[in-house]
């Protein structure tokens, strides 16, 4: 193949990447409860798969992922992070380079699209202007030469999934973007594929429509059975819908976690910084004792945290800690925690919380928030507070 | 509230109708339009729309016949053709006073030239008859003057013709004097008192006098009752005669069946002439089958711009698809590839197939080098429809590949995914779903080709030899050769009338909105 022209050694001599293997361990530990990860048992399967479009870069770095039967993945990362281009992959409008991908256990790198049976939504629907809703959900099945009636059935049946019955004349361009939406939804449901592909579908929706559409969507998958792959740049919708999720940047996983888990205990600051709202302050490892460390920060102020990627003292490390888990009530405090001396620059009301912005350790861009409870203190501007925090809320990463 | 509630008109804040409101205040910005299509208006209609308009027009036009001959076709109103006898004296007569003043005029060559379209021959009847016609009637007034020698004096004639009377007594002869009188001042520039009547003049008097033997002539000078008197015993002239000693056609039916067909102002001559038909005194009836040629070229236009309008579609659409999915550097290649032909002169490029085609040619060179086909037996490229179908397929080309380049750039490769995704093979992709939404390409490209090759005249010309030649061709002749401006005109409003009813069906059929040129 492909790979003649680089050497597979300069990227990617050991066998998996780091996070790849605390992904699928993680897997082993999350609540589908799945202990067993080998290949006979998993549905969707990357090894070892690289892209390249050029030859010269690579765009997808040796992805190992696995998927069991009926689970709701999301790929999520930045633009050009390679996530799209491994749903291609899968989806086969793009071949791998280099590296193997298995559906239920069939190597399907040479077969066709057309041939895989996958569904897919795009990202901006790809209904068929000349075709009806009704013709549009009725040509899957007109290629698999189904007779007449069932199509007919069938084709009603996946529009009352999506509750489009009294659609089914109208032309695609008639429609609203959620309508549409919901039709193309359809469309990759109605033959009944066991595998169905998302790129970006709610993209082009308004706030509330897609809040509506990706419930709907994780319901029906469930109800369904399908194995979803969901391909997202929004990570509250990659955190509310999956059962699991593949932060993606730079072409490698950097983690593959369950939503609550990604959340509260990232592995890296990259998806520490990507997943919800971070404060970040940089500083050297002073002390690790078990499972939790000191941290001396840049301004020279000491913090509590626990170690996650850093091993050694005097490694240089990010500590990474979420708004809402910092406290400045000093009572709600454990004995003896650090805390740093902060000076509140700005009060926003949000309506349920209320978020404040402070400089803290020479940052100015340090935010906490609080719910908007009858006995929350409200912070003036030019306030001097002390904050802390649980030590496990504090992660010190890579730096 | 109140505004909505009522149910007349709606009202602006002032009282007016909203809508006069509405009008005065787009007022301005419609006058700044209309200003800023206004040059390119008035040219198109200086240049273009009153021309065509005026040169249609000459496909009904026949004015000339009536103009040139009032009196000859008013008196063949009563004539019947089918009798089968040339008419009498009396339209002879009239004949000669027409062109008497055509001759002075010099409007008898045109005239005979126009009824040479409907009846060979015409023209040069016309010219000999023009030289002779100062004689016809000479011997009426050797009569008159015979018997009074003041009938040669025109000032005595211009004294009688002012006499109020004239008119009602002697009305032939002041016609004819009238005609004299104004011929005679607008062409030779000469005063009518100081030259002699035509012999015209002298037969309408004789006419007059025996038309009616006991006509009033009491308010006229005494000379005409005299001659009144004698008129009847004067030698008649056989003008009927004189015509056919100058050429036998005056003696045919024929001849005067032109006239008298043609003498209408307006006429479907041209248009039947265009579609092979002829006037006949039965009505319309086909011509003769070694004359029909129009028909044919109708038809053979039509399946030969189908033709190439087809195989534009087949040799472009790969062309267009190519452009339209290549990455950006390699289309822009193809493109200008695409371009070049525009960028070189049409001639050169027909005259350039002439070279490519012909027997001794390079392509029949390589087809006999290859063996495919005997040296005495080199294919006929060029000077036939083939050759007119390569070279116009040719140039028309980039207006096939242009307008569904266009159309395809807009067509998202997502459609041909999510095909596929959906279990289509690529065949059945592209043809149920690439396909249809590239219609309006084909549409737009094909309405641009055939509407083009419909009316295309300089390559068949070059290469089309006699049988691959277009309707366009044989107008063109009629404009600069035959200059039967009717009859081109004729088939150049047919031309457009079957263009304008193909776009019609078009429009029925795939639906004009469907057509797309870009975006």
């Amino acid at each position: 193949m492909v790979n003649s022209t680089f050497p597979v050694a300069n990227v990617g001599t050991s066998c998996f990447s780091p996070c790849i293997e605390r992904g699928l361990s993680h897997q082993s530990q999350g609540e589908l409860g799945l202990t067993n990860t080998k290949s006979e048992t998993a549905f969707v399967e990357f090894e070892r798969v690289q892209k390249s479009y050029d030859g010269e870069k690579l765009v997808v770095k040796d992805l190992n992922l696995a998927m069991p039967k009926g689970e709701f993945l999301t790929m999520l990362g930045p633009s050009g992070s390679g996530k799209t281009t491994c749903l291609m992959m899968l989806a086969g409008f793009e071949t791998a380079t280099h590296g193997e991908i298995r559906l239920d256990g069939v190597s399907i790198n040479h077969i066709p699209p057309h041939k895989r049976g996958i569904g897919m939504v795009f990202q901006n629907y790809a209904l068929f202007p000349h075709m009806t809703v009704a013709e549009n959900l009725s040509f899957p099945l007109e290629v698999r030469k189904m007779g007449k009636s069932v199509r007919e059935e069938k084709v009603m049946r996946a529009l009352g999934m999506v509750q489009m019955q009294d659609f089914a004349g109208r032309r695609p361009t008639q429609l609203s973007g959620g309508q549409q939406q919901r039709i193309a939804l359809a469309r990759a449901l109605v033959f009944e594929p066991e595998l169905v592909l998302m790129d970006e579908p709610l993209g082009a929706l308004d706030k509330q429509l897609r809040e509506t559409l990706q419930f709907e969507i994780t319901h029906l998958a469930h109800e369904l059975g399908i194995t979803v792959v969901y391909v997202t740049h929004d990570q509250t919708e990659a955190l509310t819908m999956s059962d699991r999720v593949a932060v993606f940047d730079d072409g490698r996983i950097q983690q593959l976690a369950p939503p609550d888990e990604l959340y509260e205990s990232p592995k890296n600051s990259f998806v520490a910084q990507f997943i919800g709202e971070n404060n970040t302050l940089d500083g050297v490892v002073q002390e690790i004792k078990g499972n939790t460390c000191i941290v001396k920060l840049d301004s020279g102020d000491i913090i509590d945290a626990i170690p996650v990627n850093v091993s050694a003292v005097g490694e240089r490390t990010k500590v990474s800690i979420r708004p809402e888990r910092v406290e400045f009530d000093k009572s709600r405090l454990q004995d003896g925690a650090h805390t740093l001396k902060a000076e509140v620059l700005e009060f926003i009301y949000m309506g349920d919380i209320f978020r404040t912005r402070l400089r803290v350790a020479g940052i100015d861009d340090f935010v906490i928030k609080s719910r908007n409870a009858p006995d929350q203190t409200r912070l003036i501007p030019g306030q001097q507070i002390e904050i802390g925090w649980l030590a496990e809320d504090c992660r010190a990463l890579d730096a | 509230m109140t505004d909505t509630s009522n149910s007349g008109p709606v009202l602006a804040a002032d009282g007016r109708p909203l809508k006069a409101s509405l009008n005065r205040a787009l007022r301005r910005q419609k006058l700044r339009a209309m200003l800023l299509i206004a040059p390119l208006l008035i040219f198109i209609m200086i240049t273009f729309v009153v021309p065509i308009g005026q040169m249609l027009f000459r496909s009904v036009e026949n004015q000339i016949v009536s103009d040139v001959l009032p009196r000859t076709t008013q008196m063949l109103v009563e004539w019947d053709a089918s009798s089968g006898d040339a008419p009498d004296n009396t339209v002879f007569a009239a004949l000669t006073k027409d062109l008497m003043v055509a001759v002075e005029k010099k409007q008898h060559t045109r005239l005979g030239s126009r009824l040479n379209y409907e009846t060979t021959g015409v023209s040069s009847l016309f010219r000999k008859s023009g030289r002779k016609v100062d004689d016809m009637g000479e011997g009426y007034t050797d009569q008159f003057v015979a018997l009074d020698p003041t009938w040669a004096d025109p000032v005595f004639w211009a004294d009688l013709m002012e006499a109020p009377s004239a008119a009602d007594a002697l009305p032939q002869t002041t016609d004819a004097y009238n005609a004299f009188a104004s011929t005679i001042i607008s062409e030779d520039e000469k005063d009518p008192r100081a030259e002699q009547p035509w012999h015209t003049v002298y037969l309408s008097l004789h006419q007059d006098l025996t038309a009616d033997p006991a006509a009033d002539v009491s308010g006229l000078p005494a000379e005409v009752a005299a001659a009144q008197a004698v008129a009847g015993g004067f030698a008649s002239e056989d003008l009927a005669a004189s015509y056919i000693k100058i050429d036998k056609d005056w003696g045919t039916v024929e001849t005067w069946q032109t006239i008298q067909t043609y003498s209408p102002k307006f006429t479907n001559g041209y248009f039947l002439n265009a579609v092979d038909m002829q006037k006949s005194p039965d009505g319309a009836e086909w011509r003769p089958e070694d004359q029909q040629i129009y028909l044919t070229l109708f038809v053979r236009t039509m399946i030969m711009s189908m033709t190439i309008t087809i195989s534009c579609i087949l040799l472009g659409y790969p062309v267009a698809w190519l452009l339209a999915n290549l990455p950006m550097r390699q289309a822009n290649l193809l493109m200008i590839l695409v371009l070049l032909p525009f960028w070189t002169s049409l001639l050169v490029r027909t005259s350039a197939w002439k070279v490519l085609l012909q027997q001794q040619g390079v392509i029949n060179d390589i087809v006999v080098w290859l063996g495919l086909v005997a040296d005495d037996n080199r294919l006929a490229l060029i000077n036939n429809a083939t050759g007119t179908i390569i070279a116009m397929t040719h140039i028309l080309l980039p207006f096939m590949i242009l307008p569904l380049y266009s159309v395809m750039k807009t067509i998202p490769p997502a459609y041909l995914r999510a095909a596929k995704s959906l279990g289509a093979t690529n065949w059945t992709a592209f043809w149920r779903v690439y396909f249809p939404q590239s219609v309006p390409g084909i549409g737009a490209g094909s309405i641009l080709v055939f509407i083009l090759s419909i009316g295309y005249y300089i390559t068949p010309e070059i290469v089309g030899g006699t049988k691959g030649v277009f309707i366009s061709n044989r107008i063109a002749y009629h404009i600069s050769s035959s200059l039967n401006w009717g009859l081109a005109a004729a088939l150049g409003a047919i031309l457009l009338a079957v263009v304008l009813l193909l776009y019609w069906a078009y429009d029925r059929i795939v639906g004009i909105d469907n057509v797309k040129l870009g975006g």
